[in-house]
């Protein structure tokens, strides 16, 4: 174990290239890489790493990165790759073959805001896009939640009750490119964690099949309806993992998602990423004025985990999602997502609020002003734009 | 480690009776990818390749899931990624010492137009792939719309009236990225063509291999006639049999006899526009032997580059 100072980018590279390396008595690892602000670094850390039994190909895209993850997980490889914003559009027909292939590869997302007009700040639209593709998505807040969260994510993606890809997202500059401590555990350490990468359904000499072939519609509903129950094993994959990582690294990052002074909060803000971090203080220094405010920070996106959120958000009466997101002609993703959580349940006052929207710096006092709002509030109205920059 | 049992069950190049195309494949009768790919499976012998296949018919011929029309393990890919699919699996399969031969094998959509720079990109990577492709001259997976490789003057369901552009020079643009081989196969050319997918296996990094591939629902010809018009389009100075090797050294394989490309044409209800005049496509033919003879005089292939 040693004790570093890094930026988020090197922390997820550093954490690949670990995951790769632990690979190197089995099949190896391969990964396709293509640059694009704020994922850079990520690759170029790779680029410079010192496989035993490794490669990174430097495509000529992001369609193609991915082409080659897949390629390399269907010959029995262990595979990763990272991008933003446009690179994930750009890569998004390949993104969804790798979820309905069922390949374990693990991309990290350094949420970017998609453009024209460019805009190379966080905004989480790009990896959310990806939400019906078959990935699981994690979202993560701190430099050590991100690399303890990526050691996780290959060995949920691996497990063969869940055999499917992960994407593991950053916020753009604020997480990628600033510092903070981090603890690495040896190589020695992240062998015992992961096991060889098996891909029990690989391309096989003496049982050829074609994948990816033609199917009618009967099977292809057989193999959604399996995806969406792999998917339902997800959580007991993960705290599976959670255990183990206890076990091997001697800590306990966040699962599916961290609650704070949410048993009993009248209401109870949520958010991801960073912005989770500025609302947790803002929760603190609310709770010491005694105001019964919680905050949950969302990790596990997909699958959005319904049953434990509820849970959370208990008896509180109002909820509010900060959104740095927006789909046109709705609202927050992540709104549409708890609204959908409180169908039928509890009478919660449910309200969105679209914050930091192309990076945007979130405030504590733009975040007191929401719960401001939201305690005031009798009645939900649509989706609120907060214009972050007063 | 955990899982090493499995791994060892999947075998390197173990060999296994069957063949590449197997019976009950969905070709259309009398496709050029039928003789295609049953002389590419006699050349291989018993080795087995992994294939690698975009979106086109030559997916098509797997059938439905989970049956498969081929004797070899195959990747269906998305209609741009077979090069860069092909590239992850060649990774992994030479660090692990898996020799089997990595075949893209792409329709002329995913070759000249939609797959272009994944393509660019594999061969300049000089990745170890055998790169394939079966070229119909239309998108017949769509039903037969024009593409890059879409001859002068061929009506397609897209290009009704026939089709104005030249036909792109998918050879020159491999040659440009000074790949170790590059050649033409024909379906009418059993040694020729047997001898060079040999040739191309035992060369080194990324070859590409141009088979043109008679398409009857498509070129709206009679399939008993496939192999007869490819033996036409290689008589007549069409579409020449050469190697570039290097990128560089050129060998013709075969001099056109002066056979009118009028009797081509004459059996392709696609070409009718053209019928009675062959014009601008003898104007191509004439310029595409200029360059050609030019490059082969020029710059000759030596004794080394084709062991027979
Ligand atoms: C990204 C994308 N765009 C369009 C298609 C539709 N499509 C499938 S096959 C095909 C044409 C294939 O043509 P070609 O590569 O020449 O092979 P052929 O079908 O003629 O054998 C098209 C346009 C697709 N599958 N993917
Ligand atoms: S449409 Fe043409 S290329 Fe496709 S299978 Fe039929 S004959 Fe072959």
């Amino acid at each position: 174990m040693s004790r570093t100072l890094a930026t988020g980018d090197h922390v997820a590279g550093h954490a690949l290239a670990m995951a790769g390396e632990a690979n190197r008595d089995a099949r190896g690892c391969c990964a396709g890489a293509y640059p694009i602000t704020p994922q850079t670094e990520i690759i170029e850390y790779l680029s410079a790493y010192d496989f035993t039994k490794g490669r990174i190909v430097l495509v000529e895209s992001e369609h193609s990165a991915m082409a080659v993850c897949m390629g390399a997980a269907l010959a029995g490889g262990r595979s990763f790759t990272a991008s933003s914003s446009n690179g994930m559009a750009y890569m998004t027909e390949n993104i969804f073959s790798a979820g309905y292939y069922r390949l374990p590869t693990v991309m990290i997302a350094v949420n970017r805001t998609l453009g024209p007009p460019w805009n190379i700040w966080v905004d989480q639209g790009d990896s959310l896009m990806m939400r019906d593709a078959a990935w699981l998505q994690f979202y993560c807040d701190t430099h050590q939640d991100l690399f303890d969260t990526i050691m996780m994510s290959f060995r949920v993606a691996e497990d063969p009750r869940v055999m499917l890809p992960v994407i593991v997202a950053m916020d753009g500059f604020v997480t990628s490119h600033t510092q903070m401590v981090v603890d690495f555990p040896t190589q020695e350490q992240v062998d015992a964690y992961l096991p060889a990468c098996v891909v029990p359904h690989h391309l096989k000499h003496d049982h050829p099949t074609t994948m990816g072939g033609m199917t009618f519609p009967n099977e292809t509903e057989l193999h959604r309806f399996e995806i969406q129950q792999s998917m339902e094993n997800v959580i007991t994959v993960l705290e599976e993992a959670r255990d183990e990582f206890e076990n091997v690294f001697e800590r306990r990052p966040a699962g599916v998602m961290e609650c704070y002074e949410t048993d009993d909060a009248e209401t109870i803000l949520i958010a991801c990423n960073t912005m989770a971090k500025t609302l947790k203080n803002v929760v603190r220094e609310r709770r010491e004025k005694g105001e019964k405010v919680g905050m949950i920070r969302t990790k596990l996106f997909r699958p959005f985990p319904r049953k434990e959120l509820l849970q959370a958000i208990g008896q509180s009466s109002k909820v509010g999602v900060l959104d740095r997101n927006h789909s046109p002609g709705s609202g927050g993703i992540f709104w549409q997502e708890v609204a959908t959580t409180l169908q039928g349940g509890p009478d919660v006052l449910l309200q969105d609020y679209l914050v930091g929207l192309g990076g945007g710096d979130v405030t504590p006092e733009n975040i007191n002003a929401i719960i401001d709002d939201l305690q005031r509030r009798e009645t939900a109205s649509e989706p609120q734009w907060k214009d972050t920059t007063k | 480690m955990e899982g090493h049992d499995e791994m060892s069950a999947i075998t390197p190049s173990k060999p296994y009776k069957t063949h590449l195309l197997r019976p009950g494949n969905t070709n259309c009768a009398g496709c050029g990818m039928s003789i295609g790919l049953q002389w590419l499976d006699e050349a291989l012998g018993d080795e087995k390749p992994v294939m690698v296949i975009p979106s086109c018919c030559g997916i098509v011929t797997a059938g439905a899931f989970p049956t498969s029309g081929y004797g070899a393990p195959t990747a269906a890919t998305t209609f741009a990624s077979s090069p860069a699919v092909a590239t992850g699996i060649s990774a992994i399969s030479r660090m692990n010492d898996i020799d089997n031969p990595v075949i893209c094998w792409a329709g002329d959509g995913g070759t000249y137009d939609i797959g272009l720079a994944t393509l660019s990109a594999a061969a300049e990577r000089n990745e170890d792939i055998i790169y394939i492709c079966y070229d119909n001259e239309i998108y017949g997976n769509t039903g037969g719309q024009r593409s890059g490789a879409t001859p002068t003057g061929s009506v397609t369901s897209t290009t009704p009236h026939g089709k104005e552009e030249r036909k792109k020079d998918i050879m020159g643009i491999m040659a440009a990225h000074r790949i170790s081989y590059a050649a033409t196969l024909s379906i009418g050319h059993r040694k020729d063509f047997l001898r060079k997918v040999r040739f191309a296996r035992q060369a080194k990094g990324f070859r590409f291999l141009l088979m043109l591939s008679p398409c009857p629902t498509g070129w709206k010809s009679e399939p008993d006639q496939s192999t007869e018009l490819i033996e036409l389009a290689v008589r007549s100075g069409l579409f020449p049999l050469y190697e570039i090797f290097d990128g560089v050294r050129y060998r013709i394989n075969f001099q056109p006899d002066n056979t009118p490309v009028s009797t081509y044409l004459e059996q392709q209800k696609r070409f009718r526009q053209l019928w009675g005049d062959p014009g601008r496509l003898q104007a191509f033919i004439d310029s595409q032997w200029r360059h050609l003879d030019g490059m082969a005089t020029v710059f000759p292939a030596n004794i080394q580059d084709a062991p027979g």
